[in-house]
């Protein structure tokens, strides 16, 4: 189907742009920083989504995340470096480097093989990260130096309005991306790849170059969100690259539900809440909180929290006449 | 007369899987423009030459030339890119997307755009073009539907179309007709037909039904454990109660 | 020498350790073809309550020889609660689905029973050293082991031979390898299929749960246990081949031993040994040690 936007789904997104480029001047600070955080992680969370399109799960995204997030710490240790507009395309190159090498074998596999190679990776830079101590400061972590942008340092009341709005732009610019992504033939190759690889061989594609190209897009996402969480939390340690992050993204984007570009992101902000009020009221129920959410959304609703949206929206909506097909 | 290079030739093609020979020594030329049927019982070999032209199986011996091109050891994908296309028993077709869709994916991967990541997959040529491809196959008015509403026939058209909108110099099809009820089975061959005549493509098709081959191909070559028995007219080549008993006897 | 001594000590330890816990992992996958995330929270399970049922024979001032069948009934409790439990509530629900779904399902019950046993035990550390002490101790190249730790490597191979024999010689198991070949063709054998889904589960579970209970005696059960262990058993199982029996020990013999060299030649390099070295197999033989290759069908 082509894809049309219908009055509504224009509307629904005007709506949502306003809402986001406004809220630092109503939301409160606490609510801004999970913000922040959800719309950084959500970056990640669409790289994971778009190989779950494919029919591939991965568990081991959290290697670019901390690839990126270290990129920050490591650029101030050594360099000094606190440019914005520097360390932001530093984290993206070095994630999508990443997964340019990496790719170059992880692309053959699929299935339960495809994801133990990931989480394997993963592992690999996170027991590096804990044990070479000396360089990396081991379970301590790194600092972040406050970024400036264009050299200009904002200042302290402003900060968290700075970080916020640099993150919502790399969003935004992110979305746009991968909307142009899955409306091209990568991208449905992509989709195709969970139907019928070998249709894909038999017409003269490698889908094994379709996986590979876009793991590497998927690490430069992962690099970018590293670096926006980098900035964010200004603290940055071995657990980015632990499997249960990894894992966190995969969970947010079943959560929000994985077949659209919005699921990730209302499942980003929904979990990024969801973490903040069980830390505070019920801190050993946490996991068992998202574990009993994903079962409940695994068993019930597959298609997450943005399919519940949908049915909500057409219920209300006139007649739900082309509908967004992601 | 000069011979036209043909457009397959194999050359004492062989292939054992341990001690039964389900190829032996086949030599074959394919000439451009001819329609050719491949007909045989389970087990004499024809499913086994199929595979080992598309460069499912490795042969034992033996060579294998696409255009004059050798593609022994080539993977399936590169034995499509030197002009050949196949469809199969089993339509294998992207059901999470639609009918359109499946050709327009046909068509980028034709145009080597499998890994374009910015321009997107409807544009005018290929939706076109796609299109046209389906009006011929009589699925043009499902083209924005799901995969899933096809009728078995309309499967099997695709599986072809698809191979179809490669714009091959050979298509190969596998048993176009199996699966497809007996109402339905001449209607869409009399649709492949009709294509294939049209558009000139070099076809070889292999069947289980002697009256289908007898009926649409211009030429037949009969299978039986691993050799070609008979090349030649249908009519005369099925008329003979030897070739017949071969086909059918061992069912 | 007493270097070497050492290293194939520590290393046929870790192994007999590792092999409990991912035995039972491999089982599961070559029966339902489903990777069990939540392993690590049974084994878990197994050590907690084994722990727990030992410190309460030992609190009620009873012999402290009868530890040992306290952790074994731990071990029984866990398994044949969790595992029937588990299967039939949900796992079943997930049969057929796409692989990635079943990965998430199993992971969610992971993090249930992570959660779940803070808040039945807390998070205080439990350690029941007295299985383990109980036994005396033994020095070997100058290090001094407990006899349990060679108790444990006796029993995980024995353990591993029954399951080896109950695979390859009972009717049960030839019920089930029948069922792992062709499951359409079993059903029409007249095959349960669905009840030996359940037992496999249930006998891997266990597994799981005896090997937590097994080495508790040796270590502190704390919170959070089960998500270290995890991703090691995945290391043994990928390496050994996956739903592989004699492919758990040999992946667990390597890695057993390539973790005792990390430790005592090149520290830092403790963790990433496991990883790098199933990165290798994986590259070089994606099936695993012994696993086998599956065919695509066109």
């Amino acid at each position: 189907m082509e894809q049309r936007l219908s009055r509504g789904s224009v509307a629904a997104i005007a709506g949502a742009s306003v809402l986001f480029a406004a809220a630092p001047f109503f939301a409160a600070s606490w609510i801004l920083f999970i913000l922040t955080l959800a719309l950084a992680k959500f970056i990640a969370v669409l790289a994971v989504a778009l190989f779950l399109r494919a029919g591939l799960v991965s568990f081991g995204h959290a290697l670019f995340y901390a690839v990126g997030a270290y990129s920050v710490g490591f650029a101030y240790k050594w360099l000094g470096l606190r440019e914005v507009l520097l360390l932001v395309p530093l984290g993206v190159c070095l994630g999508a480097g990443a997964a340019a090498i990496i790719g170059l074998f992880i692309a053959r596999y699929r299935g339960v093989f495809f994801a133990m190679l990931n989480l394997a990776v993963s592992m690999i830079l996170y027991a590096i990260l804990l044990k070479f101590y000396w360089v990396t400061g081991g379970t301590d972590g790194l600092g972040v130096g406050t970024p400036t942008l264009l050299g200009y340092l904002p200042p302290r009341a402003m900060l968290r309005m700075s970080y916020y709005y640099v993150t919502l732009a790399m969003a935004g610019a992110v979305i746009y991306a991968v909307y142009r992504f899955l409306a091209s033939p990568l991208g449905f190759f992509l989709k195709a790849l969970a139907d019928n690889e070998i249709r894909i061989e038999y017409s003269g594609a490698s889908a094994r170059r379709v996986i590979y190209a876009t793991y590497v897009l998927s690490g430069a996402l992962g690099g970018l969100a590293g670096v926006l969480a980098a900035f964010t939390v200004g603290h940055i340690v071995p657990e980015y690259a632990f499997w249960i992050q990894s894992g966190e993204f995969v969970f947010i984007a079943l959560l929000g539900g994985y077949a659209s570009v919005p699921g990730p992101l209302l499942g980003a902000i929904a979990f990024e809440f969801i973490r903040t009020y069980a830390s505070k009221y019920a801190p050993y129920a946490w996991q068992m909180t998202l574990g009993t959410i994903m079962l409940l959304i695994i068993l019930f609703q597959p298609g997450g929290l943005w399919a519940i949206y949908e049915a909500v929206a057409s219920r209300f909506g006139r007649g739900g006449e082309g509908v967004e097909r992601a | 007369m000069p011979e036209a290079m043909p457009i397959l030739e194999t050359i004492e093609l062989s292939k054992s899987f341990g001690m039964v020979r389900a190829a032996h020594a086949i030599n074959v030329q394919i000439l451009q423009g001819e329609l050719v049927g491949i007909v045989g019982a389970n087990g004499s070999g024809k499913t086994t030459f199929l595979n080992l032209i598309t460069g499912y199986l490795r042969p034992d011996r033996g060579r294998i030339l696409i255009m004059g091109r050798e593609s022994v050891g080539l993977p399936p994908r590169l034995v499509t890119k030197l002009g050949l296309a196949r469809s199969f028993q089993v339509p294998q077709l992207y059901i999470g997307l639609s009918v359109l869709e499946n050709v327009l994916l046909s068509l980028a991967a034709q145009a080597g755009k499998g890994i374009e990541c910015w321009k997107p997959l409807y544009r005018r040529l290929w939706v076109d073009k796609g299109l046209e491809v389906l009006e011929r196959f009589g699925l043009k008015p499902y083209a924005h539907r799901a995969v899933a509403e096809l009728p078995e026939g309309g499967r099997k058209l695709l599986d072809v179309a698809l191979s179809f909108a490669l714009n091959p110099t050979l298509l190969l099809m596998d048993e176009p007709t199996s699966g497809v009820s007996i109402e339905d089975k001449f209607e869409v061959m009399d649709t492949l037909a009709e294509v294939l005549r049209q558009s000139h493509i070099t076809t070889i098709f292999v069947e289980h039904d002697m009256e289908v081959v007898e009926r649409y191909s211009q030429r037949v070559l009969v299978f039986d454990s691993g050799e070609v028995v008979a090349d030649g007219e249908p009519a005369s080549v099925l008329a003979n109660p030897e070739v017949r008993k071969a086909i059918l006897g061992r069912e | 020498m007493a270097l070497l001594t050492i290293i194939v000590v520590d290393g046929l330890v870790f192994a007999a350790i590792l092999f409990l816990l991912s035995v039972g992992l491999t089982l599961i996958f070559g029966v339902l073809r489903i990777l069990n995330v939540s392993h690590g929270g049974i084994y878990a399970l197994g050590a907690y309550m084994g722990t727990y049922l030992a410190l309460k024979v030992l609190d009620a001032g009873l012999s402290p020889y009868l530890t040992y069948p306290m952790l074994l009934l731990g071990a029984l409790i866990v398994g044949l609660v969790a595992g029937p439990l588990l299967e039939r509530l949900f796992l079943r629900r997930v049969y057929g689905r796409a692989e990635a779904i079943q990965l998430l399902l199993t992971f969610s019950i992971l993090l249930i029973l992570d959660d779940l046993i803070k808040l039945v035990w807390g998070t205080t550390p439990l350690l029941v050293s007295t299985p383990s002490t109980l036994l005396g101790q033994v020095v070997i190249a100058g290090i001094p082991y407990t006899w349990y730790h060679f108790w444990l490597i006796a029993v995980s191979a024995l353990f591993g031979g029954a399951l080896v024999w109950l695979v390859r010689g009972t009717r049960f198991g030839k019920v089930v390898t029948s069922v792992i070949t062709d499951r359409e063709v079993s059903v029409t054998l007249g095959i349960n299929v669905s009840r030996v889904y359940t037992v496999a589960f249930t006998l891997g579970a266990f597994c799981a749960a005896l090997g937590g209970a097994a080495i508790a005696p040796t270590i502190a059960v704390a919170p959070g246990f089960a998500l270290e262990v995890v991703v090691q058993s995945f290391a043994v199982i990928a390496i050994g081949g996956m739903g592989s029996l004699e492919g758990a020990a040999l992946g667990a013999f390597l890695v057993g031993l390539a973790r005792a060299l990390a430790i005592h030649l090149f520290p830092e390099f403790e963790l990433v040994v496991i990883y790098v070295l199933m990165l290798v197999v994986l590259i070089v033989k994606p099936e695993g040690l012994f696993g086998q290759v599956e065919l695509r069908r066109i």
